[in-house]
C-alpha cells in the first residue's frame, strides 16, 4: 500500500502542482478572490419535430391523440417517434387513441420542479392510454393522494378550446374516472 | 474475455464535495489523473492514450470540454477520446479504455470520469419544460420513484428496506476519506424522519450532487507486472467487461429489472467463468443512486432470486460484515459526481482486489464486481476484476 495512504488522509498533491501566481496588480489581494458566480442563461431556437411527432402535435391542437403502429408487432406508440424501437422499422399507420387510460405507475412529488409543476405534494403519473403499448407522463389531480393506486382509470383534462396548441401543454392534467380498476399485472411491460 | 490481458495498476480520486471551488474543471481531472499515475509509479510520458467520460454536457453547462483537456492534462499529442452513455458513462469509459489494450493497439491507457455539478443545475437540466416533449416535472427521482414503488408492490418488501440501505452506505462512507457525505450522526430514525422528496424516496435515501473525478491507469500484461513490481501494489486483472443498452420507451420493457441489465450481468459473469455470483464474487460496488436500487439490482444481477433481494439487505448480507458486501465505499448514495460515479464503482472494485481500500477494505477479496447504469435505466456497464491473472 502506498505510504501516503497509511494514515487514511486524502493523499497530498505533487509539490508545486497547485501553486498560484501572485497577483500582478498592486492592492488586489488574492484572499478575497471571486470563486463562484451564478449566471442566468437562455437560448432561442427553431425546432423541427419530424414527421411523426408533427402529426402527433397537430393532433393535440385538435384535441386528438395520434399514436403510430409497429408494422410487425402491432404495438401502438404514443408519442410516436416514427419508428418501432423493437423492430427498427418505420411506423406508417396512425391510430387515434382515446383520451382515457389506466394509471400504470406513479410517485408522490413533494418538491417543486420547473415552471409547469403544480403545488406540492402532487402525483406524477404514468398513464397507459387504452390501445397504447407505452405510457405517457402526466400529473394526476382531483383525487386525495392516499387514494391513488396503480390500475386506477383516468381521463385527460384539456385546456379550453381557444388555448389548444400543437403542444403537450394542451393536456393540463389527468383526473380519475369512475370505472373498475385494471389488474396491476396486466400493466407490466407497459409502464 | 477475448484479447490481450489488461489490469488496473493505478487509481486516483479527488476529494468529493458539493462545491470544489478551489480547482477549475480541468484542474479536477488533473488532480485525479496525477494521483492515479503516482499510484501506478508511472508518469504522463508513459501513457499511450486517454479515454474520458462524463454525463451529457447540459448537466454541467460546459460544452465539449474534451477539446482542451489534452493540454490541461499535460498530454498534448496523445490520442484523447470521449465516451457518452449518460449515468453509466464512468463504467463504459473504463471499458472502452480497456479495449484499447485488449486490441493490442496500446500498452498503457489513462481513463478519467468526472462531473463538476456545481457548474450548473443538473436537476434543472433534467426538468426543463419543452412544449414539444413529454414533461416530467419532477427531476431524476421523479422518474425512478414509480419503478421503485412497482418493485415494492411486486416483492411485498417491508417499507423500511430503503432506510437500511441508506444507513449502511452512509455509515460505510465514514470509512472512506474521499466520500462527499460524512454524516457521523446518521441513524435509522434520522433517515426515516428526513423529508419525503419523491414518495417513497426520502431525502436521506437520495444521492448528493457532487464535484469530483476519478482516474484509472490500465496496462497490458507486461506493463502491469512492471508497474506492480515498482509500486508494490498488485494489479487488479480484468476478468470480464460488458455493456448493454435498450430503448427507454418500448412495449414489453420492464423498468424494474431491464432486459439489458440481466443480459449484461449474464455476459460479464460468463466471461469471468462465474456460475454462482453470490458465492464467487467477494464484494460489489453497485450503482445505487436511490436506496431501493440495492435490492432491485441484487435481483437483476443474479445475486438473489426475483422478489427476494430485499431479504439480503434486511439480513445484513450486504453490510461490510456480511457475505456479499455492497458499496463499502459509501456508494453513489454518499458521492455522486454523475460522470465519475460509474468509474468510482469500477475503481473501488479494483481497490478492493488490490488491497488498497484502507478502512473500508474487505479481507481477502479475490473477485469484485463494478456496476453502472444510466439514462432511463437503459444503459449498463459492468466489469469483474480479480487478483488472479485470467
Amino acid at each position: 500500500m502506498p505510504p501516503a495512504d497509511a494514515d487514511r488522509t486524502v493523499t497530498p498533491f505533487p509539490v508545486g502542482l497547485w501553486e498560484q501566481p501572485q497577483p500582478s496588480v498592486p492592492g488586489e489581494a488574492a484572499d478575497d478572490a471571486v470563486q463562484r458566480i451564478r449566471v442566468p442563461a437562455s437560448i432561442t431556437y427553431r425546432y423541427t419535430p419530424g414527421a411523426a411527432p408533427t402529426r402527433f402535435l397537430r393532433g393535440l391542437a385538435g384535441k386528438r391523440i395520434l399514436g403510430e403502429k409497429d408494422p410487425v408487432n402491432g404495438d401502438v406508440y404514443v408519442p410516436p417517434r416514427g419508428m418501432s424501437p423493437i423492430v427498427g422499422l418505420p411506423t406508417t399507420e396512425q391510430v387515434e387513441l382515446p383520451d382515457r387510460g389506466t394509471l400504470s405507475a406513479f410517485c408522490v412529488v413533494h418538491i417543486g420542479f420547473g415552471v409547469n409543476a403544480p403545488p406540492t405534494p402532487f402525483v406524477s403519473a404514468l398513464v397507459l392510454l387504452d390501445g397504447a403499448a407505452v405510457s405517457l407522463y402526466g400529473t394526476l389531480l382531483e383525487i386525495p393522494i392516499e387514494e391513488v393506486r396503480i390500475g386506477m382509470r383516468v381521463q385527460a383534462v384539456w385546456v379550453d378550446d381557444d388555448q389548444l396548441e400543437p403542444s403537450f401543454e394542451s393536456i393540463r392534467y389527468w383526473k380519475p374516472l369512475d370505472e373498475p380498476d385494471v389488474a396491476a399485472e396486466l400493466l407490466k411491460g407497459h409502464m | 474475455m477475448s484479447g490481450n490481458r489488461v489490469a488496473v495498476v493505478g487509481v486516483g480520486q479527488t476529494k468529493y464535495a458539493a462545491v470544489r471551488g478551489d480547482v477549475s474543471l480541468p484542474g479536477l481531472l488533473r488532480e485525479a489523473a496525477y494521483r492515479a499515475l503516482a499510484d501506478a509509479h508511472l508518469t504522463m510520458d508513459d501513457i499511450d492514450a486517454i479515454v474520458v467520460g462524463k454525463a451529457p454536457d447540459f448537466f454541467e453547462g460546459v460544452m465539449m470540454p474534451e477539446g482542451y483537456l489534452a493540454e490541461a492534462l499535460g498530454a498534448v499529442g496523445k490520442p484523447l477520446f470521449r465516451v457518452h452513455t449518460a449515468g453509466s458513462v464512468g463504467g463504459s469509459t473504463a471499458i472502452v479504455a480497456a479495449s484499447h489494450i485488449q486490441s493490442g493497439v496500446h500498452e498503457r491507457v489513462l481513463t478519467i470520469g468526472w462531473e463538476m455539478q456545481s457548474c450548473s443545475e443538473a436537476m434543472w437540466a433534467l426538468s426543463f419544460p419543452l412544449p414539444f416533449q413529454q414533461q416530467l416535472v419532477a427531476g431524476a427521482g421523479g422518474y425512478f420513484a414509480p419503478f421503485i414503488r412497482e418493485y415494492m408492490r411486486r416483492s411485498g418488501a417491508p417499507d423500511d428496506i430503503g432506510i437500511l440501505v441508506a444507513l449502511k452506505d452512509r455509515l460505510n462512507a465514514l470509512k472512506n476519506p474521499y466520500a462527499h457525505l460524512h454524516e457521523p450522526d446518521i441513524t435509522y430514525d434520522s433517515v426515516k424522519e428526513s423529508f419525503m422528496l419523491w414518495e417513497p424516496i426520502r431525502y436521506s435515501e437520495t444521492c448528493p450532487s457532487s464535484d469530483g473525478a476519478i482516474a484509472l491507469v490500465l496496462a497490458g500484461e507486461s506493463a502491469a507486472e512492471a508497474s506492480a513490481a515498482s509500486s508494490g501494489v498488485p494489479p487488479a486483472w480484468i476478468h470480464g467487461t460488458s455493456m448493454r443498452s435498450e430503448p427507454a420507451m418500448a412495449s414489453g420493457r420492464d423498468q424494474v429489472s431491464p432486459q439489458a441489465s440481466r443480459d449484461c450481468a449474464a455476459d460479464v459473469f460468463s466471461q469471468a467463468g462465474i456460475t454462482n455470483p453470490r458465492q464467487e464474487i467477494d464484494v460489489v460496488e453497485m450503482y445505487v443512486p436511490f436506496s431501493w436500487y440495492e435490492p432491485m439490482w441484487l435481483e437483476s444481477l443474479g445475486f438473489a432470486d426475483e422478489g427476494v433481494g430485499w431479504k439480503m439487505t434486511e439480513s445484513g448480507a450486504t453490510q461490510m460484515t456480511g457475505d456479499l458486501p455492497v458499496n463499502c465505499s459509501g456508494g453513489v448514495l454518499s458521492t455522486n459526481p454523475i460522470g465519475a460515479s460509474g468509474m468510482i464503482r469500477f475503481g473501488e472494485a479494483a481497490m478492493q482486489v488490490r488491497g488498497q481500500a484502507g478502512d473500508h477494505q474487505i479481507d481477502g477479496v479475490r473477485r469484485a464486481l463494478g456496476h453502472a447504469y444510466g439514462g432511463a435505466a437503459q444503459f449498463f456497464a459492468m466489469w469483474v476484476v480479480g487478483s488472479d491473472k485470467p
